[in-house]
């Protein structure tokens, strides 16, 4: 009777029994470990000399810590298949893209357009990544921001960034 | 004494008006970001290290160390009154901290996370005087196998007190020690696993690492939990504890105190392993198990005892071996190296100043810490209520310009954007940072020690469990992992993770 019951009441995919996924987390994670094991496994058996255990090489390290890692994400995939787990949840692709682009193009602003326009790069897209965006609000924090940094960091602890864009000769603001 | 004449040259140093200035200024930096949720010890140290190059040594430590305990009194503000933990340690506090609060006890609450702070501080403070110098004398005898097999043990119980999955907490170990050996190998000169990338031929940065997993990461994983709070600023009432608190607590603290400053000295613990210690041990022990959860004051003394005591003892392998037992140390070795000071069992020989000097200060903060909180916790309060969507940009702020300061070089905040993604990724498969970082740190130290130790005995690797030292080291290693693999005890573990665990 139980038996029955069960097959009446479980989704199909119960059926196939012991290999189904039951840990996408794991199963995800799994992969992952297996894919960076092996490739640093590869990528310095390629490049490197494995020396013995006497004078180990280069490649000694990387590819003993490389195979545990493979090993270990098997290890991760098998329990994928055997205790049960909650989905990966969603990824939220608009903070993360917009947080992390925002710290790069601080990076690649602040030489070529100073500190200035590069806090106000980070400040605005940044704020644009989170829930409200109201453009009077991130004027005000951005204003406060930059007048910190300017104070504190540049004149404060004498850190070396340029202030004003390049192609003004005579920056306005000196501190 | 020694001891005492130690202290008192170390008082001596930590009592100049600018040491008590920079410990002043550490201890507020510190209860800051630990009141405030989304920013930890961690990020904001590895800011400050490049301004940390301006300073001398001692006043370097000093406010560094300020504010890592600082962070641990602050956040214990946040669990209490908003139900977060401004840092990760004071998770524990949020279980009883909260219940009390809304039952309008928040006064007590925070008053007895305080003094149990401060009690565990003073122990802990003399815990380091004590324990350090003998320990310090031992390893000056370690090899390069014994270094390799203690290194061993403090992965292994870095992955004890990591959430979920022990493999998945062994992995991200090892993918740590493989990030880690990234840049020029030190044997050969040859650059490895740099793909003709120059930025990388000195290694990746630790703290650009630090900053990317704990500290983009947290704020794309907060942006998207939404900006909700619930803050009980008008019912906090009148501070001071009953008498009926007080015989509750004093037995919690004093355990607590004694867990604490036990696991903070094991490589790979710290506070957050203490605090989680604690309030099982006080629920295992206490006459009343059913209160807690419902607002139990032992739960709230026991692991602030613990969390505080563990924080400061956690030095001790900083200090003494120059292992870091957690990602501060590794900031706080990071902050010695600048300084041009090799870390070591040596420091203490030859830099007692620094060593001492440090440690009375811990005292001096803790003492700071109670006098200044207190009365401040309505400024602590106020701040808890400016909306998340402020402080995340200014985070950042800091962040890009710590992390662009270093070499003054783009490449830098690509890599912390790089280990943001993967920060995130890593939550959203429930795979621990902590236990990463850790590996990060050691990679290259492991793979030195591993070869120094292998050509001393010809390429024998029995050579760790003949060595009688090394070997308690790898059995001890053995016995962990055997203990928490083990069925019965893992359920065990994860209940009390799954249980205890409020959202993060």
């Amino acid at each position: 009777m139980e038996i029955l019951e069960r097959c009446y009441t479980l989704p199909p995919q119960e059926e196939e029994g012991e290999m189904r996924i039951k840990s996408p987390k794991d199963l995800w994670a799994g992969l992952m470990f297996i894919g960076i094991g092996v490739f640093f496994v590869v990528w310095a058996l390629m490049h490197y000399q494995m020396g013995n255990a006497v004078r180990m090489g280069p490649a000694y390290f990387p590819v003993m810590l490389g195979g545990l890692l493979a090993f270990l994400g098997v290890l991760t995939l098998l329990e994928s298949f055997a205790m049960e787990g909650p989905p990966v949840p969603k990824f939220a692709f608009r903070p993360l893209i917009l947080i992390s682009g925002a710290c790069v193009v601080y990076g690649y602003l602040m030489k070529p357009a100073g500190l200035i326009l590069a806090t106000a790069a980070l400040v605005f897209i940044s704020a644009y990544g989170g829930h409200e965006f109201k453009w009077k609000e991130v004027a005000i924090l951005y204003v406060v921001l930059i007048a910190f940094s300017l104070l504190v960091f540049v004149k404060g602890l004498t850190l070396p960034f340029p202030i004003c864009p390049g192609f003004i000769e005579n920056c306005p603001i000196r501190l | 004494m020694d001891v005492l004449n130690n202290l008192w040259l170390g008082f001596g140093v930590a009592i100049t008006p600018i040491h008590l200035l920079y410990a002043l200024i550490g201890v507020m930096l510190g209860t800051l970001i630990g009141v405030l949720p989304g920013i930890g010890p961690v990020a904001t140290i590895a800011m400050l290290l490049p301004i940390t190059f301006n300073l001398s040594p001692v006043a370097a430590l000093i406010m560094l160390a300020g504010i890592y305990y600082g962070a641990q009194y602050g956040g214990s503000t946040t669990a209490i009154l908003v139900n977060l933990p401004g840092e990760s340690a004071s998770v524990v506090t949020c279980l009883d901290g909260y219940q009390m609060a809304r039952q309008g006890r928040a006064g007590p609450a925070l008053a007895t996370a305080a003094l149990a702070s401060f009690f565990a501080g003073c122990v802990a403070t003399l815990v380091i005087a004590v324990a350090a110098p003998p320990l310090a004398e031992v390893a000056l005898k370690f090899g390069p196998a014994e270094y390799f097999s203690l290194m061993v043990l403090g992965l292994v119980a870095a992955t004890v007190l990591a959430h979920g999955s022990l493999t998945k907490a062994i992995a991200m170990v090892v993918l740590g020690l493989l990030l880690g050996i990234i840049g020029t190998d030190v044997n050969s000169g040859v650059l490895r696993f740099t793909f003709g990338i120059p930025e990388l031929s000195d290694g990746i940065g630790f703290v650009v690492v630090a900053m990317g997993m704990f500290g983009t990461a947290e704020i794309i994983a907060n942006l998207e939990q939404g900006d909700k709070r619930e803050v009980f600023t008008a019912k906090v009432g009148k501070l001071m504890p009953s008498r009926e608190d007080f015989k509750r607590m004093w037995a919690p603290i004093l355990r607590g105190t004694a867990l604490g400053s036990f696991l903070g000295i094991l490589p790979g613990g710290g506070a957050l392993l203490a605090s989680f210690g604690a309030y099982t041990l006080e629920k295992k022990v206490s006459k009343y198990p059913q209160q807690f959860g419902k607002g139990a004051i032992e739960g709230v003394a026991g692991p602030e005892a613990a969390n505080n005591a563990g924080a400061q003892t956690s030095f001790i392998p900083m200090l003494t071996l120059g292992i870091p037992g957690n990602a501060v140390m590794a900031l706080m070795i990071g902050a010695l190296m600048i300084q041009g000071i090799a870390p070591g069992p040596q420091v203490m020989n030859e830099k007692p100043e620094l060593f001492w000097g440090l440690i009375a200060s811990m005292w001096l903060g803790n003492l700071m810490l109670v006098v200044l909180n207190l009365p401040m916790i309505g400024m602590w309060i106020k701040l808890l209520s400016v909306p998340y969507r402020y402080l995340y940009p200014s985070i950042l702020v800091f962040m890009a310009i710590g992390v662009f300061s270093l070499s003054n070089n783009p490449f830098d905040l690509v890599v912390m954007a790089a280990f943001g993604v993967l920060g995130y990724i890593c939550v959203k498969l429930e795979c621990e940072p902590a236990p990463l970082i850790l590996g990060f740190i050691l990679g290259p130290l492991m793979e030195e020690n591993l070869r120094r130790a292998m050509l001393l005995s010809r390429g024998d690797p029995m050579t760790f469990l003949t060595k009688p030292i090394s070997a308690g080291f790898i059995i001890a290693s053995v016995i962990l992992l055997v203990i928490v693999a083990l069925p019965a005890l893992r359920k065990k573990r994860e209940e009390v993770f799954v249980a205890e665990e409020p959202k993060v």
